[in-house]
């Protein structure tokens, strides 16, 4: 059998499966639900980013953010493939996806690093 | 590269249609599935950009808090919510065909592996919770 990178994106595919599922229903749920609609009061800013701002934090958040958007790649990837018919852009549509993830990624590394 | 195979014949091929999904229910259960990830990479994006707002000042935060509170954000994440809790319930249901777990000769029931995903999930959300507005 031909040797494929495909087990390497799978990977990834499979762990945002897991840290999505796990930590974005409640995250949705907070920050975008209960807080803003006021069903909670919402945590002081200085809380919030003296929190946010400990290393194991920023380390949580990036994996959450990093392996769901490479979790997104793979499957959206082959959504495109199976749902619109479109294997024959398959190099395109490869490196759209995996770009994206990669850029938000790198994105986020910048953020969590440096700010 | 790809792991694809190439050797369909095309010039016999008849193309199938886009939509070819829309006609059975277990199919655009299927799609819908897939699109699920198109909200986990919003909501990545929309976390992402929070914590951007917090660890740039209070005035950005206040500003975001705004936009969260704003129809189109509410909107947004009551649809990205329901794809999300769909990708988790479906997720978690379909761990045991990938992952098989044996204690010496017995192998671990599916119930009691979706069960366990079930339990982690609900702790990890009540930990959430409980960081974030304890």
């Amino acid at each position: 059998m031909k040797r494929t990178i495909e087990p390497f994106w799978w990977s990834f595919f499979g762990a945002g499966g897991v840290v999505s599922a796990l930590f974005l229903p409640v995250i949705i749920l907070l920050m975008g639900l209960a807080i803003p609609l006021g069903w909670v009061s919402a945590p002081a800013y200085e809380t919030l980013v003296e929190l946010f701002r400990r290393p194991y934090s920023r380390l949580l958040l990036f994996g959450i953010i990093s392996l769901s958007l490479f979790h997104w790649a793979h499957r959206f990837r082959f959504t495109l493939y199976d749902g619109l018919q479109l294997k024959h852009l398959n190099v395109l549509i490869a490196v759209m996806c995996y770009g994206t993830a990669a850029f938000g990624s790198l994105y986020a590394l910048y953020v969590f690093i440096a700010m | 590269m790809n792991g694809f195979s190439r050797r369909t014949t095309s010039a016999y091929q008849t193309r199938t249609p886009i939509f070819w999904w829309i006609r059975k229910w277990t199919s655009v259960r299927f799609i819908l599935r897939e699109l699920t990830s198109v909200f986990v990479a919003i909501y990545a994006f929309m976390l992402l950009f929070f914590v951007r707002a917090l660890y740039v000042g209070p005035e950005q935060y206040a500003d975001f808090i705004v936009w969260l509170k704003s129809l189109f954000s509410i909107a947004l994440s009551i649809i990205s919510f329901l794809f999300v809790l769909f990708h988790a319930i479906t997720w978690f249901n379909l761990a045991p065909k990938a992952l098989i777990i044996r204690v010496g000769k017995w192998k671990v029931p599916d119930l009691m592996i979706v069960a366990s995903n079930f339990l982690g999930w609900a702790l990890v959300s009540s930990v959430v919770v409980w960081i974030i507005l304890g």
